[in-house]
């Protein structure tokens, strides 16, 4: 009994740097900050920074859109969330990870002219989703919201990811 | 030399070369025994060479495999590039590229075919369950190796393919992303996926020739089955396997060959996707995202699921739509896995159960159909039928629904209802049956 315990705990430790290995390493952990100056980006406007590998959307909203985003009824949603949830401190300004949380594609409706779906956000062309300018799901079948990456103003508009 | 346990059992050769290899390892009494004199069913039918067919592509994607791998780089800044400098500057390294990229499908063709002989003369019946259930696990083996060798030129369809499938298993609760994290070695599909999906690449399929042996191992403890699903009585039911089956195996793999290398020469790139001549943009997405064609039926049904699966008209949801075809795609080779438990019916051969069979060929046109689906757009408009809009994706609902109900619903119920047709006493019976029916319909339409 008591080998038996000793020898699955030996085996264990043995194991687990094995499959322990597989996980992100050092150094792609540390690529894992990004910083953006978004002063040049205009009210409307919309640029994709990449971070850890994936598109990030940073998107300068309209009052129009912002407002828009506040009217929605949440208990309607699929991942209900306010626009509040999803921005920090500065309403204009919304960063997303541009990935659908489907199946991982990257949605449409950063640059001018690309497809934005029916709620003005973002459309992802593999599967149908739609997003809304406040990047919540509104149709198709993604199950979550556009995530929001960990990020701060470091200044009035440079914006550090990670 | 007559110790040893063995001994008894040995013919000697004449040979005294063979034979003094013979004695220290009876390695030629074995291939005598396996693949000489070994009895089998007299009436095998073309279906039966799939398996030789099978084992001769595994053998070539390793052969071509290997020597490309002399000239591949798993990185994700030249990968590309080192396959556009095989196909243009290695020496045959565009023969050996398309041997192996067609070689993929090839092996697929032939294994599907193989486990639809399988399932329509009923070889996955007692006592040969072990037998199909290492099939199985080959069949998966090969999946996973075919996958990750799509993501090594690294282009577009190798980089996107890579990441839905992989996000998959972002569908299993809690731990989803850390499981995906750890298949990735990262944030999302980059060079750490890239090198270790080279070397998964490289290994598996070693392993599959691991689990051929068993599969061969099994068959040969149980014997083959045979169109007729009746076990060898006599020794005038079967025939040594040399020369009888080595030639009959030779032709069909000779023709087999020849629609090979017709795709090779005249057509390599037929069945694959041109974006896939795109590098890897991990910004951009293509419009359209689709696997190989050999996966397109269980793609289908991961796409079928596009609703959450719960209590209607509450928001209490078991399974997000997400998890719930994932759960699907992985269901549907779990009920070829369990199939042998689904039908019990004491009758092999679809031949002597006529209910079974149109069952199952329902069942291939679905499973076709399935793989035309997955193929196209999802939501894609098909037609009007007044006011409601039909689309591929409801095409691929009811699909999904018949492939599901003929393993859960159709197999168990006609185990126990129905009646096979009038049997032979053995396989040398219905040979001659045969035969005799054969005279019969030709004498009607002379007369």
């Amino acid at each position: 009994m008591t080998a038996g315990a000793m020898g699955a705990v030996a085996a264990g430790s043995v194991v687990w740097p094995f499959i322990n290995q597989m996980n992100p390493a050092a150094d792609t952990k540390a690529l894992s900050t990004t910083e953006v100056d978004v002063a040049s980006v205009a009210e409307g406007q919309a640029i994709t920074v990449m971070w850890r590998g994936k598109p990030v959307f940073i998107r300068h909203r309209t009052p129009k859109e912002i407002a828009e985003s506040k009217e929605v009824d949440v208990s309607l949603l699929r991942d209900k969330q306010t626009d509040e949830q999803r921005f920090k401190t500065k309403p204009e300004w919304l960063v997303v990870i541009g990935v659908c949380t489907h199946l991982g594609c990257v949605p449409l409706g950063q640059k001018t002219g690309e497809m934005r779906g029916d709620y003005n956000g973002w459309f992802c062309p593999c599967h149908g989703s739609a997003y809304d300018t406040s990047g919540r799901i509104r149709k198709g079948p993604a199950p979550k919201n556009l995530e929001v990456p960990m990020y701060s103003f470091i200044s009035d508009t440079v914006i550090r990811i990670g | 030399m007559s110790a040893g346990p063995h001994a008894s059992q040995r013919t000697p050769f004449q040979n005294p070369v063979i034979e003094w290899v013979d004695q220290r390892l009876p390695i030629f009494t074995m291939v005598n025994k396996e693949y000489g004199v070994f009895p089998t069913p007299k009436n095998f039918n073309y279906f039966w060479n799939f398996g030789a067919i099978a084992m001769f592509m595994l053998v070539t994607m390793i052969v071509t495999g290997i020597t490309l791998a002399m000239h591949y780089a798993a990185n994700t800044g030249i990968a590309f590039d080192s396959v556009e400098r095989i196909m243009r500057d290695v020496n045959y390294g565009w023969l050996i590229r398309y041997i192996h990229m067609n070689g993929a499908s090839f092996f697929f063709i032939a294994v599907y075919i193989h486990i639809f002989r399988g399932m329509y003369y009923g070889s996955y019946k007692a006592p040969r369950e072990l037998l199909w259930i290492f099939g199985v696990v080959i069949f998966l083996l090969m999946m996973a190796t075919a996958f990750m060798g799509y993501v090594l030129p690294w282009g577009q369809m190798s980089f996107w393919g890579a990441t839905v499938i992989t996000n998959l298993f972002s569908a299993i609760p809690v731990v989803g992303t850390s499981i995906v994290e750890w298949l990735w070695g990262g944030f999302s599909v980059d060079n750490p996926t890239l090198n270790r999906f080279f070397a998964l690449h490289y290994l598996l399929p070693f392993v599959i020739v691991g689990v051929v042996f068993l599969h061969i191992w099994a068959l040969h403890v149980t014997g083959s089955n045979n169109p007729s699903g009746i076990e060898p009585k006599t020794e005038k039911d079967t025939l040594p396997f040399h020369p009888y089956y080595t030639m009959k195996d030779s032709f069909g793999l000779v023709v087999f060959v020849a629609i090979y290398a017709a795709f090779v020469f005249f057509m390599p790139n037929a069945l694959g996707h041109p974006d896939n001549y795109t590098p890897a943009n991990p910004m951009v997405t293509p419009a359209h995202i689709v696997p190989e064609w050999y996966f397109l039926p269980f793609y289908a049904i991961l796409r079928a699921i596009n609703f959450d699966i719960g209590i209607p008209f509450t928001d209490i949801v078991f399974f997000e739509a997400k998890l719930g075809g994932v759960l699907a795609m992985f269901g549907s080779i779990a009920m070829v896995l369990i199939m042998p438990w689904l039908d019990k019916h004491p009758v092999r051969s679809a031949r002597y159960r006529p209910k079974f069979r149109v069952a199952l060929l329902v069942f291939v046109v679905s499973v076709l159909a399935l793989g035309k689906i997955g193929g196209m757009p999802a939501d894609a408009p098909l037609a009007h039928i007044g006011s409601f809009l039909l689309t591929t994706t409801h095409i691929a609902q009811i699909l999904t629904l018949y492939y599901f109900a003929f393993f859960l619903v159709i197999l168990p119920y006609l185990s126990k209802r129905e009646r096979p047709l009038p049997m032979p006493e053995s396989i040398n019976d219905a040979v001659l049956q045969g035969q005799k029916s054969d005279q019969k319909s030709e004498k009607c339409c002379e007369a």
